[in-house]
């Protein structure tokens, strides 16, 4: 069987790069965390791994709001070959190509900054959604309840119904710029993640939902489904001793968070 | 020219930043205004043309949300119902760190990189709706909550002011004024007062006798002709002066904690003392050492920026922590931002270079809901509460340094001087290119390298309020703000550094910047060559001695050998970190100062590290008597349990620690908040830091000021001994668990103006007494340290100095993570232990403070009682016998067993009758006393025997269950229920104080 290769992009204020590598190493994959500086010098190329991870963090400190001088990096940064392009066609390309890409926080806000989420009719690049302040003004690390919605297309949640991670953000609240957007979002199964209350019901309950996201948006994926971001963290919960309560409650040694990382390894497998 | 942007949240969205602007205003100042909507408002100073601006909203605005304009105000457009504007910006030369990422983004999106002289300049507008808000309290409202006088300009207008001027003015805050360069030659033969006068105009804080030593050195007539030959003047210039002063202060030099005392005890004996922290502190370390023999763990001790122990056969384990508490007191947000990025370069700099692994930090507060006049230049204690917290969640969140453990204490004398301690632990590989990681060494040859943030004149003198009034145009000295961001690139950079072997040593530029930085690298290799004129500068017009002296923050000095010279700055080139080449470490003896190839310092090494005068004092220990108090016992003690839920160094501290991120990195295993809803208090926190591995490693922290106004030993001694509960209490182990001790004081050097020093001190002395005791009992080795002695606020008559405070921080490694306990109840039916013995020893208790009595009668700590329970309990939890656990501090046995129970969302019946008690007469006593030594454990039934077993020969006593019935019923001394209350209203209660604090 080959080897899913997994890129784990770093530098300019991403911070759980490492935790992300090791999900993927978990999950099967042979996972390189690399500066992005490596990537515009062209020593390392988009085009050679199958599984691109942005990981979360604070891009350029947010300073301009969350991920957005990130985004502009992405956009308009060239890479060196003999000449320079655009990193930007090379993501195209590597979307195009059937390839996988998972962001969490920062990096799911930098792919929706971006325009390659939601990306509805495939028109990537063009930005119809954000994601802004929580409305309790605050940010705030805690846990909570997800909801997979069954009609997604999104290969990384396949096969999952209700999980449980942390989300450690001030800027979660996702919105876009038209109620018709998020209307078709819905309707194709782009919004693949969902807070919950404890009891599986999607919520706009403050913590329940903890930054007041309209339609408990919580994860959103393209329409081909093979790219996903979410603002809680998957790569945070890959041991039961990471959930807040292990010491008190029954759990399987995995942590929940792996499934997704297993899902994206799998489905490049074949 | 410069161009003005506005850019704004479109109106069909929220603003938070502008609500909660708009409800701090009606909640602290009780100002009469209905919205705040928010405008961020960049100032480019780049030249741009006409093109250029047109794809400017490409780098700047978020077209879904935001809308902007260029050259013309916004608010009319978005906002237009306003009556007042507001526009805070920063001074000239103040860290602007988003008009940093502005430039950069611009830069970005335009392909071409622009001069460093061409800025990009931020401030932020606030719109105010408020009919009846007159111009004073708008004014008001600006300077008491939306800027700093020190850091920030700002401008009011009305709105029809507003619609006159078109708006606010693009204005360019560039430091202007030029110079520099100059070199002074300073005359030391001067009388006495004439010395003492300069030392305190330069603010060198040198005392006479220093001052007389650095004259005599420059009379030595070997040192004359030699000075001759190199051209410089007889007397030192005023590079060497500050040098000489930086490196003698006592942030450096620790004068206090190295000067021969004269102890007076209250029987009149009388003891001499050479050096607190040699005959204390490394005298405990060196003593704990000896007797571990092979089970030592310590690697480097007391010479780094951060003390070293062993991990496993990968890793070494480094912690720190310091105080940023002036810088915090003048601008509670950069003070606290540059503590946390201040002492994560700690780490960053000890050995060959940390991973930063997680930051703890403990403030110590006011009564942010003060009421009443404040004395002049002091803010509202709720000022500095929310100012520090946020500063803390930036830093340690945008690094990405889980926030893992900490403490808020709250004392009405911290009003003068509010404490801010920050902590960094981090990970030094074990070998570093075929070297011990935790060990360096500049060599004579090697290039003295700065990388980092450029040199401006932050932080010259420390924080110390300047006597010449700030105003537009002069830069910002007292005040830093740290920058996040420009530090994780430099820190990013600096591990490939280190894995390339492109280095021979590192440490950080924090106090004294350069000249302490350099001054003790070069005591490494035998000496330095540095030329100033080569540093890179925020803005021109620094003189020599303050490019040398500067502590602009995120900052690095290493040595590269010259071979590697190329690759490194390569490496930093292309990853935007500015790194410079300022010299060459020697073996010629000196501290040789050049500015663009001048000589403008030469001091040799020997003068500079061992020159300082040793200091004397005297200390005097007369024992305070306070009154007794004389209350009956209260016949409602579950009102007082609720009650005493609710103070304020009781209750919760939710509202804070979410604001952190503490599971970045993966690795969290005990978090702050566990229990059935994931809101119990944890005593100490465990991370697993090698997420291939279940090593953990575990820290915790005490720190009870309260009990230094009857004794200091006592203090101290429940210090220690708290922070070991609390690590206990997860599941740590006494053999491998080492301390951090930080000291913060009231003056404790007697003069006119400060009669009561001499007792200060001996408080001081009996401090150190007890942290030698009780570490030496313990066997837990002293492995860092600090000290901040001057934490007074003196104004005319009116002096508040804070109660002499230690804090102990304790870190160490947890073999087995999936071993480790939490403090929450967990299964009805689970048994319910009280483990050590109750004392009636409530003196400096919160029981007492609530009723406005200290007493006499401080808990005591009795290491002989106290070492076997340890032992015990940690081979009990290793075991697995224990299914929580949890430690009786504030408050005592009654919170504890509370917050057990509410924690698991169960109820506790428990007889406490048979709990292992001397001489306590009432039940409040049983109920509130705060002897140490003492935890709350549950046990499941069938492992009941096994604990027991495992406890054999200790004080403990089974006291009752864990029940269903969600109701938590303590019976008193004489069997009959003292407390009867619901879990969820003592939680309220317990929940409630700080929940609404942003």
């Amino acid at each position: 069987m080959p080897k899913v290769k997994a890129l784990v992009l770093t530098g300019n204020g991403t911070n759980c790069e490492r935790e992300m590598a090791h999900a993927c190493r978990l999950a099967g994959a042979e996972a390189t965390v690399v500066h992005t500086a490596e990537v515009f010098a062209g020593r390392v190329r988009l085009a050679d791994y199958d599984f691109l991870n942005l990981p979360g963090g604070f891009l350029d400190g947010d300073d301009l709001g969350a991920a957005k001088a990130g985004a502009v990096r992405f956009r308009y940064g060239r890479v060196q070959d003999n000449g320079t392009h655009r990193f930007f066609d090379d993501l195209m390309a590597f979307v195009a190509a059937g390839r996988l890409v998972l962001g969490v926080c920062n990096g799911f806000q930098l792919l929706v900054k971006l325009g390659l989420l939601p990306a509805l009719g495939e028109r990537y690049g063009e930005p119809t959604a954000s994601l802004t302040h929580n409305d309790s003004g605050r940010f705030e690390d805690r846990w909570v309840y997800l909801r997979v919605d069954p009609a997604t297309p999104c290969v990384f949640t396949r096969g999952l119904d209700r999980l449980y991670y942390p989300v450690r953000h001030g800027e979660g609240k996702f919105v876009t710029g038209s109620p018709r957007v998020l209307a078709e979002m819905e309707a194709v199964g782009l919004v693949a993640l969902r807070y919950t209350d404890p009891q599986g019901d999607p919520t706009q309950t403050y913590p329940w939902n903890p930054n007041g996201s309209p339609a408990a948006v919580a994860g959103v994926c393209d329409p081909t489904g093979r790219v996903f971001g979410l603002m809680p963290h998957p790569e945070a919960f890959l041991h039961r001793t990471n959930h807040p309560r292990w010491t008190r409650e029954d759990l399987p040694e995995e942590g929940q968070g792996l499934a997704l990382f297993r899902n994206a390894v799998e489905y490049l497998r074949g | 020219m410069a161009h003005r942007v506005e850019v704004g949240i479109r109106p069909e969205f929220r603003d938070p930043r502008g609500e909660g602007v708009a409800r701090e205003v009606r909640e602290f100042l009780h100002l009469p205004v209905e919205e705040v909507r928010t405008l961020d408002v960049y100032t480019l100073d780049l030249g741009l043309g006409d093109d250029d601006l047109a794809a400017v909203g490409d780098a700047l605005v978020d077209p879904v949300i935001q809308e902007w304009t260029l050259g013309e105000p916004y608010g009319p457009r978005g906002f237009p119902g306003f009556h007042w504007a507001v526009e805070v910006g920063f001074l000239p030369g103040v860290t602007d760190n988003v008009g940093r990422t502005a430039k950069e983004a611009v830069e970005m999106r335009l392909g071409r990189e622009f001069p460093h002289d061409c800025q990009v300049y931020t401030a932020v507008q606030y719109l105010i709706r408020g009919e009846v808000l007159t111009r004073d309290q708008v004014e008001r409202l600006a300077r008491d909550l939306l800027a700093n006088e020190l850091i920030h300009r700002w401008r009011v207008l009305s709105a029809e002011e507003f619609a006159r001027a078109g708006g606010f003015p693009a204005e360019v805050p560039r430091v202007r004024g030029g110079g520099g360069g100059r070199v002074g030659a300073v005359d030391l033969e001067i009388p006495d007062e004439a010395l003492l006068a300069m030392s305190r105009q330069r603010l060198l804080a040198l005392t006479l006798d220093e001052m007389r030593a650095i004259r005599d050195h420059y009379r030595d007539p070997a040192v004359r002709r030699l000075r001759k030959e190199l051209g410089l003047p007889a007397g030192p210039t005023d590079v060497e002066l500050e040098c000489l002063a930086q490196t003698w202060s006592e942030h450096c030099k620790h004068k206090i904690f190295n000067a021969t005392i004269e102890y007076h005890d209250e029987t009149g004996t009388r003891r001499t003392i050479r050096s607190l922290f040699k005959t204390y502190i490394v005298g405990a370390t060196e003593r704990v050492r000896r007797g571990k023999g092979d089970r030592d763990f310590c690697l480097s001790v007391f010479k780094d920026n951060a003390g070293v122990i062993a991990f496993n056969q990968d890793w070494s384990l480094c912690f720190k922590v310091e105080t940023h508490n002036s810088p915090s007191a003048l601008d509670p947000y950069g003070g606290a931002l540059t503590g946390i990025v201040g002492v994560n370069r700690d780490p960053m700099g000890t050995g060959m270079g940390a991973r930063l692994i997680f930051n703890v930090d403990t403030f110590c507060f006011a009564d942010p809901f003060l009421e009443g006049e404040l004395p002049p230049r002091l803010l509202h204690p709720r000022r500095i509460y929310e100012g520090v917290v946020r500063g803390v969640e930036h830093g340690g969140n945008k690094s990405g340094i889980p926030t893992v453990n900490g403490c808020v204490v709250f004392d009405d004398r911290y009003l003068g001087k509010p404490l801010v301690y920050c902590g960094t632990a981090g990970l030094i590989p074990r070998e570093v290119a075929g070297r011990p990681g935790h060990e360096k060494a500049a060599r004579p040859g090697d290039r003295i390298v700065m990388v980092g943030g450029r040199i401006g004149k932050d932080g010259i003198h420390g924080a110390t309020f300047s006597s010449e009034e700030l105003h537009e145009g002069s830069p910002a000295t007292a005040v830093q703000l740290g920058d996040p961001i420009t530090q994780r690139r430099l820190y990013d950079f600096l591990q490939i550094a280190r894995d390339r072997g492109l280095y021979s040593s590192i440490t950080d530029n924090g106090a004294g910047g350069l000249s302490s930085s350099v001054g003790e690298m070069a005591e490494q290799s035998g000496g330095a060559r540095l030329d100033l004129g080569r540093a890179p500068l925020k803005y021109p017009g620094l003189d020599p001695w303050e490019i040398l002296v500067s502590e602009s923050q995120e900052r690095m000095t290493l040595a590269v050998p010259p071979e590697n010279l190329e690759a490194f700055l390569g490496l930093a080139r292309e990853m935007r970190v500015e790194a410079t080449d300022l010299g060459e470490f020697t073996d010629e003896g000196a501290f040789h100062v050049l500015h663009d190839g001048r000589t403008v310092a030469y001091l040799p090494l020997g003068f500079l590290h061992e020159g300082l005068p040793e200091m004397r004092l005297r200390a005097r220990w007369e024992k305070p008597v306070h009154p007794e108090p004389t209350f009956p016992c209260p016949g409602d003690l579950t009102a007082e349990l609720t009650g005493l839920l609710g103070r304020l160094n009781v209750c919760s501290k939710e509202s804070i620690v979410r604001k952190y991120d503490h599971e970045v990195q993966g690795g969290s295993v005990v978090k702050p908040f566990v229990g059935v809803v994931n809101d119990g208090p944890s005593d100490a926190a465990v991370v697993r830091p090698v997420l291939e591995s279940f090593e953990g490693v575990v820290t915790a922290n005490g720190i009870v000021p309260r009990y230094s106004d009857i004794d200091t030993y006592a203090m101290a001694a429940a210090a220690v001994d708290e922070a070991v509960r609390n690590a206990l209490c997860v599941g740590a182990s006494l053999d491998h668990l080492a301390a951090l001790d930080n000291f913060c004081w009231c003056d404790p050097v007697a003069s006119e103006k400060n009669p009561d020093g001499e007792y200060k001190l001996a408080q001081l002395v009996r401090a150190n007494e007890a942290l030698y005791d009780l570490t030496v009992a313990y066997g837990i080795p002293l492995i860092s340290g600090k000290d901040s002695m001057k934490n007074d606020y003196v104004h005319g008559d009116l002096k508040i100095s804070i109660p002499p405070t230690l804090l102990v921080s304790v870190i160490g490694r947890i073999e087995d993570v999936r071993r480790c306990v939490t403090m929450d109840a967990k299964r009805p039916g689970d048994r319910v232990y009280v483990l050590g013995i109750t004392r009636p020893e409530l003196g400096g208790s919160e029981y007492w403070a609530a009723r406005g009595f200290v007493g006499n009668r401080v808990p005591r700590v009795r290491p002989e009682e106290t070492l076997p329970l340890y032992r015990g309990l940690e081979n009990a939890i290793r075991r697995g016998w224990v299914a929580s656990c949890h430690d009786c501090s504030d408050g005592g046995l009654a919170v504890a067993l509370a917050e057990t129970a509410f924690s698991g969302g169960l109820g506790i019946e428990a007889d406490l009758s048979g709990v292992a008690m001397d001489r306590v007469g009432r039940d409040d006593e049983l109920l509130f006393s705060e002897s140490p030594g003492r935890f709350v454990v549950t046990v499941r039934p069938e492992h009941a025997g096994a604990f027991e077993e495992a406890l054999a020969g200790t004080a403990f006593a089974p006291a009752g269950t864990v029940t269903a019935d969600p109701v938590l019923v303590l019976h008193g001394i004489d069997g009959r229920p003292v407390v009867n209350a619901r879990i969820d209203e003592l939680k309220r209660a317990w929940q409630a104080p700080l929940a609404a604090l942003g």
